[in-house]
């Protein structure tokens, strides 16, 4: 099982480096809100087939700037190429080669609340392809389903039906309808209880895996950074002040930094992951001892 | 890299193998699928050695091939290989529509539901004012608590706001049925009796309908939204644990303040309603006004003016507890509000009506004719 996991781990990030790509690039990124200005001279950037966690304290404009990303905000200046498209002033058509490889999961999930969960999940189908036909469709969105971990029952439901926690599954399932290569995951595991949490977090790392995503992830969970983020991008002061693993970020100085990662709820994760790494190396001794 | 999909059998080692090449993806698929499906068995296995992209929707479109033709599936790269093995994994039955009804018994199945439902509304309309009564009674044990600013705040809101279109339209009702009157009468030489006619029938009963009417859709729907949208950010519920009633605080002043208002309303709609007969009566009818006057108080008899005013207050009560009912009855989403405003508006116009039907057989009982 470890030995599968690593193999494909090493093929992911031979992936990476054959592409050598940058998924989404964003260079000196201006963003405001009449006077009060969220981003000034804001620069990062996503590499492919990478879970980039991004925190930042409440207001910093993680959310602003993945809507900026995929055009929902219109920035006052600055540049943001996805796949090396540049997204900045272009129609709505022209845009559309990108959207469609890419699938975002809002914050309360934002299903159509007329429409069933596998009418939200085939929303995107019938949009871009609607020559697929409808019994193809119907079997699309029901593995789409069970892949998000949804119940099999879950398809005729409508989103008022659901419970928080299925209602970002639901999401997820329609973010991930069109195989896209890069999904935008908004506060996934925000309002989950831990176990729900954790598991969410496991079926993106896998879907992750499985389907060589990019994921841009927002989040405030430092479970969620720890278990499975590549790289961590903070947000403070208008800009991204650092990108990096937690362990780089924790070798620099900066206050926030410092205070997010060795604050009482930080040391309880560095201490969970400690845990788990040494229970995993105990176990490993104790298979070779035998 | 992205080569549209194709297939091609070929006959190898006695069987039929049918090699897949391009990318399969969603974008690049095209006819496949219909193609695959048009394959006839027996076919022996499904060759992938020149696909060189694959998503899962290609995945699943090869496996459900495979499963249908039951061939084995070959040659393809490691990851393709993974993601069929991934997807077949959630090959499982899966709900996806609900379950199909015989159209008959829908349709049963469609009244039976109605009837409950309406049922169930006027019960609980029932059950509401029986609330509203307590919350008022409540209010009138502990003076306190009753809520001067609230109230005030929607006598302005119901009342004074309302004045400019209720104003206009009634002005523009009376002007009509004073025309249309006057042709009819004419027939018979009888011009004068116009001025019975919109006299009587403004101060009975249409300055008050016409009120009701536009309140409902004024105020009924402004309180169904209002309170609808309050219980689905749950301010509703945090009143009540901050314990506030929601009855005292939210329903009692709108009801109040449409009880109220309706009957200065109702009255204003009429006396505007009277002098657009009035007008009409003078420039097309020569009736000078001194005139239109003087027999107006000749032929109305002061009861007209009770039975408008006594129906009043009642008509405002239904359109401030049907609008509160259905605001408050929202549950589910957003789209809810918008259908609840609706049959609050629509509930409270039917209400209206069959009251007034109720409220001119006991008047005529009563002598008031």
């Amino acid at each position: 099982m470890a030995a599968e996991i690593e193999a494909v781990e090493e093929e992911r990030v031979e992936k990476a480096v054959e592409g050598n790509g940058i998924a989404i690039c964003v260079r000196d990124l201006r963003t405001s809100f009449g006077d009060q200005v969220v981003h000034d001279g804001l620069d990062l950037d996503v590499r492919k087939g990478e879970i980039l966690g991004v925190v930042g304290g409440s207001g910093t404009g993680k959310s602003v700037l993945m809507r900026a990303i995929i055009g929902l905000q219109i920035p006052d200046r600055g540049e943001i190429e996805v796949f090396g498209e540049p997204m900045i002033g272009r129609l709505d058509d022209e845009a559309l080669a990108i959207r469609k490889r890419w699938g975002v999961l809002f914050q309360g999930g934002a299903l159509f609340s007329t429409l069933t969960v596998a009418e939200n999940v085939e929303v995107p189908i019938r949009e871009y392809y609607p020559n697929i036909d409808a019994q193809l469709r119907d079997e699309i969105a029901a593995y789409k389903i069970r892949m998000t971990g949804l119940p099999a029952d879950a398809g005729p439901k409508y989103p008022a039906e659901l419970s928080g926690g299925m209602r970002k599954r639901a999401g997820l399932a329609r973010a991930l309808a069109l195989d896209p290569d890069l999904l935008f995951l908004d506060e996934p595991t925000a309002g989950l209880d831990p176990i729900g949490a954790a598991a969410f977090d496991e079926q993106t790392r896998r879907l992750q895996q499985t389907l060589g995503l990019t994921v841009f992830l927002i989040t405030h969970d430092l479970d969620t950074l720890y278990s499975i983020c590549d790289r961590v991008a903070v947000l403070a002061d208008k800009k991204v002040i650092a990108v990096g693993t937690i362990d780089e970020l924790l070798a620099t100085d900066h206050p926030w930094i410092q205070e997010y990662f060795n604050g009482p709820r930080g040391r309880a994760a560095t201490a969970a992951v400690a845990r788990e790494r040494g229970k995993t190396a105990a176990e490993t001794q104790a298979d070779g001892r035998r | 890299m992205n080569k549209a999909a194709d297939l091609a059998e070929e006959t190898r080692d006695g069987g039929t193998v049918v090699r897949l090449s391009g990318t399969l993806t969603i974008a690049c698929l095209h006819d496949l699928p219909s193609r695959l499906d048009a394959l006839e068995g027996p076919i022996s296995a499904i060759d992938l050695s020149d696909v060189d992209h694959m998503d899962t929707i290609g995945a699943w479109t090869v496996h459900r091939t495979a499963k249908r033709l039951d061939c084995a599936v070959g040659g393809g790269r490691a990851d393709a290989e993974r993601m069929i093995a991934a997807v077949g994994e959630l090959d499982e039955p899966v709900a996806i529509r609900p379950e199909h009804v015989s159209p008959l018994k829908r349709v049963l199945g469609e009244i039976g539901e109605a009837v409950v439902n309406s049922g169930a509304t006027l019960f609980g309309l029932l059950g509401f004012f029986g609330a509203t009564l307590v919350a008022a009674w409540n209010v009138v044990r502990h003076p306190s608590r009753f809520r001067v600013n609230a109230v005030v705040q929607r006598f302005e809101v119901v009342g004074v706001s309302a004045l400019g279109i209720i104003g206009l339209m009634s002005f523009l009702i009376g002007i009509v049925i004073a025309q249309q009157g006057s042709v009819q009468l004419r027939q018979f030489g009888m011009e004068m009796l116009t001025i019975n006619l919109v006299g009587r029938l403004t101060f009975r009963e249409l300055g008050v309908l016409m009120t009701a009417i536009m309140v409902a859709g004024r105020s009924g729907s402004a309180f169904a939204a209002q309170l609808g949208t309050m219980k689905l950010t749950e301010e509703v519920d945090a009143m009540r644990t901050i314990g506030v009633s929601p009855m005292e605080a939210l329903v009692l002043p709108r009801t109040l303040a449409v009880v109220v208002m309706m009957p200065l309303l109702g009255f204003y709609s009429s006396v505007i309603a009277v002098i657009g007969g009035g007008f009409l009566c003078a420039v097309s009818l020569d009736i000078p006004p001194i005139t239109f006057v003087q027999r107006l108080r000749e032929v109305v008899p002061i009861t007209d003016l009770w039975v408008g005013l006594i129906k009043a207050p009642v008509f405002g009560l239904i359109i401030a507890i049907s609008g509160c009912f259905q605001g408050m009855q929202v549950k589910a989403n957003a789209e809810e509000v918008g259908l609840r405003t609706t049959s609050a508006v629509v509930q409270a116009i039917f209400l209206v009506i069959v009251i007034d039907a109720f409220f001119a057989v006991f008047f005529t009982w009563v002598g008031w004719n």
